[in-house]
C-alpha cells in the first residue's frame, strides 16, 4: 500500500479481464467467420481456385435473388405484425397494477425461454388441416374443404410472428417505462385526444424502444430455421434452408459460404440501417 | 359536448388499445396451453380437442430411448457451455462495464454480436474451422459452438448489475482498508449474484434450444435434442413429441416460477 492506491479507482477492473473472452471469440469467432469469408472467395468446392464466381453466381441468379427477396420481405412482415400486437403489450403493462405487470411479463417471457421446435409444433397442430382452425371453421359451417394455412407465407408469417413477439415486447415495456407520464397529462388537458396523444408523444418518444424490439425481432425472423424449416415447408425456401442444403446435402461448401457472407451483410445492413435510425430518433427525444 | 366527444375518444383509445394487447397475449400463450392440452389424448393424431384423455404418450415417452440419448446430450453440453460462458462473460463483464474507453465499447460490441449475425453462418463457419484443423465433432465442439452464442446473455445480464452498483460501496470498502480482492467477494459478487444467475439461466436454456450451431457441430453419436425433434415432425407428426412438448413447457414454468423468486427475472429483463 502505497500512495499509489489512493488515485488508482477503485470501482473499475483492468482490461486484461476482457482477455480471455476476447481471445476465444478470436480464435472460435472471429477466425471462423474470415475463414468461411476466405473459402467464398473460390470459384471450387476443393478451395484451389481463387475467384468471385460463387458471388457472380449468386448474384446473376434469379433463384437465389428470390430466395434473398422473399426472405427480407418475410422479415419485414414478421417485425411489422410483431410491432403493431407488441405495442398495446406495453402500454397495457404500464396501466396495471404490479400483479398484473408480473403476469403480463411472465406470459411475455414464457415462450421465449420454451423450445423454438415446441413452439413451433404447437403451430403445426393449431394450422394443419385437422388443426384447430380449420376443425373450427369448418363445424361452423364457414369452409367445406380445410384451407390451406400450414406451409404458406400467411402461416409463416404468424407462427414466426408468435415466436419473435418477446423480443419485440421487452424493448418497448422498457421504453414506456421511461417516458415521464405526466408528457400524456399534459399533451391531454392541452386539447389533443388520446389518439393523437398517443401518435404524437407516446411513438415518437418510445422509438429507441420501438427500434432496437425491430431489429432484434428482424434479425432473428430471417434466420429462425427450425419455424421456416417446419412450418414453411418444402414448396418455401429463405435463406436459412437454402444455406444448410448446399452445406449439407450438396456439400458445395464456397457456394453455401458465399450465401452465408451476403446473408451475413444483408442482416448487417438491415441492423445498421435500423442503428441509424435509432440515433436519429434518441437525438430527436433529446431535442 | 366538446367534454363528452373527448372522453368517447379517450375510451375508444383505450378499447382499442386494450383489446389488440389481449388478443396478443392470447396469441403468446395459446400455443403452448394447445400443445399440453393434446399431449394428453388418448387418440393417435394431433386432432383437437382431442377425443378423450390418457397418459399414454407419456408412458411412451419412458420408452423412447433416441429422445434419452438425445436430451442427455443436450444437458450436458448446456452445462459445459454455460459454466464457460459464466467464467469467460463474468471477467469480461467486470472489465468493460465501468470502462468508457473506445476498446472496452468495441469489446462489447464483439461479445454482443452473436445476438445479432445468423447463427446458422457462425455454426457453418466453426464446421469449416473445425475441419480444417482436424478436430471432428464432438461433444466439445459443440461445447465450443453453443459457448460464443450464449456467452451475450452473460456479459449483458453481468454488466447491467454491475451498471445498478453503488460506486460508493466500493470506495468505503477501500477506504477502510478491504483489498480490491476482498471487496469484489464480499461486496460486489453477492450485490451482482442475481444478475450473474439470470444470465446464466438465460444462457443454459438458449443453449439447450439451439438448433442453427448444432446443426453443423453434432454427428450420430452427439444427437442433440432440438434436432432430433426437428428430424421426427419433418418425418411424421408423432404425439411422443407433443408429450416430451408437454414436458418441455412444464420444466420452462417450474425453472421461470424458481429464477422469478430467486433473480427477480421479469424485472431484470425490462430494465
Amino acid at each position: 500500500m502505497g500512495t499509489a492506491p489512493a488515485s488508482r479507482d477503485v470501482t473499475s477492473y483492468g482490461m486484461g479481464l476482457a482477455a480471455p473472452l476476447a481471445l476465444f471469440f478470436l480464435l472460435f469467432f472471429v477466425a471462423p467467420l474470415l475463414q468461411l469469408f476466405w473459402l467464398s472467395l473460390h470459384n471450387d468446392t476443393a478451395g484451389l481456385h481463387w475467384g468471385l464466381g460463387q458471388y457472380l453466381h449468386f448474384l446473376t441468379d434469379p433463384f437465389s435473388l428470390g430466395v434473398l427477396g422473399s426472405t427480407l420481405l418475410l422479415g419485414a412482415e414478421v417485425t411489422a405484425v410483431c410491432l403493431v400486437l407488441g405495442f398495446p403489450i406495453a402500454w397495457l403493462y404500464q396501466r396495471v397494477g404490479p400483479k398484473l405487470q408480473t403476469i403480463i411479463i411472465l406470459i411475455v417471457l414464457l415462450p421465449l425461454l420454451t423450445s423454438v421446435v415446441v413452439r413451433t409444433f404447437a403451430w403445426i397442430v393449431i394450422l394443419g388441416r385437422q388443426g384447430i382452425i380449420n376443425a373450427t371453421l369448418q363445424s361452423l359451417g364457414i369452409i367445406d374443404t380445410p384451407l390451406k394455412l400450414l406451409y404458406t407465407q400467411f402461416g409463416v408469417v404468424i407462427a414466426l410472428a408468435q415466436v419473435q413477439m418477446p423480443l419485440m415486447t421487452l424493448p418497448l415495456i422498457t421504453a414506456l417505462g421511461r417516458i415521464e407520464p405526466n408528457l400524456d397529462d399534459a399533451s391531454c388537458s392541452l386539447g389533443a385526444g388520446s389518439w393523437r396523444t398517443f401518435f404524437r408523444v407516446v411513438l415518437p418518444l418510445s422509438l429507441p424502444g420501438v427500434i432496437a424490439g425491430c431489429t432484434l425481432t428482424y434479425a432473428a425472423a430471417i434466420t429462425a430455421f427450425i419455424t421456416l424449416s417446419l412450418v414453411g415447408g418444402g414448396q418455401m425456401l429463405f435463406m436459412p434452408m437454402y444455406l444448410y442444403q448446399q452445406a449439407s446435402t450438396l456439400q458445395n461448401w464456397p457456394f453455401a459460404a458465399a450465401i452465408s457472407i451476403i446473408f451475413l451483410l444483408a442482416v448487417l445492413a438491415v441492423v445498421s440501417v435500423f442503428t441509424t435510425l435509432g440515433r436519429l430518433s434518441r437525438g430527436h427525444g433529446g431535442a | 359536448m366538446s367534454g363528452r366527444r373527448r372522453t368517447l375518444e379517450a375510451l375508444s383509445f383505450e378499447l382499442v388499445m386494450t383489446v389488440i394487447a389481449v388478443i396478443a397475449l392470447i396469441i403468446i400463450i395459446a400455443p403452448s396451453l394447445v400443445v399440453v392440452i393434446v399431449s394428453f389424448t388418448s387418440g393417435f393424431s394431433l386432432r383437437f380437442p382431442p377425443p378423450g384423455y390418457s397418459l399414454r404418450w407419456y408412458a411412451e415417452l419412458w420408452n423412447a430411448w433416441q429422445l434419452h440419448f438425445a436430451a442427455k446430450n443436450s444437458l450436458i453440453v448446456a452445462f459445459w457451455a454455460t459454466g464457460l460462458s459464466v467464467v469467460l462473460g463474468v471477467a469480461a463483464a467486470l472489465a468493460i462495464s465501468r470502462s468508457r474507453t473506445l476498446s472496452a465499447r468495441l469489446l462489447d460490441s464483439l461479445f454482443m454480436s452473436p445476438l445479432v449475425l445468423p447463427a446458422l453462418a457462425f455454426g457453418l463457419a466453426a464446421l469449416m474451422l473445425f475441419s480444417l484443423v482436424g478436430l471432428p465433432v464432438s461433444p466439445l465442439t459443440l461445447v465450443i459452438g453453443h459457448t460464443v452464442v450464449c456467452v451475450p446473455y452473460v456479459v449483458r445480464n453481468t454488466v447491467a448489475a454491475l451498471a445498478q452498483l453503488e460506486p460508493t460501496l466500493l470506495e468505503s470498502s477501500a477506504v477502510l482498508g478491504a483489498s480490491r480482492l476482498y471487496t469484489f467477494r464480499r461486496i460486489v459478487l453477492p450485490l451482482i449474484r442475481p444478475g450473474i444467475i439470470a444470465g446464466a439461466f438465460i444462457a443454459f436454456m438458449s443453449s439447450f434450444d439451439n438448433v442453427p450451431v448444432s446443426l453443423f457441430l453434432r454427428d450420430a453419436a452427439t444427437d442433440m435434442l432440438p434436432i432430433r425433434m426437428w428430424q421426427d415432425l419433418e418425418g411424421k407428426l408423432d404425439v411422443t413429441i407433443a408429450a416430451l412438448s408437454g414436458v418441455l413447457i412444464i420444466a420452462t414454468v417450474a425453472l421461470v416460477a424458481v429464477m422469478e423468486r430467486v433473480t427477480g427475472l421479469s424485472r431484470r429483463l425490462t430494465n
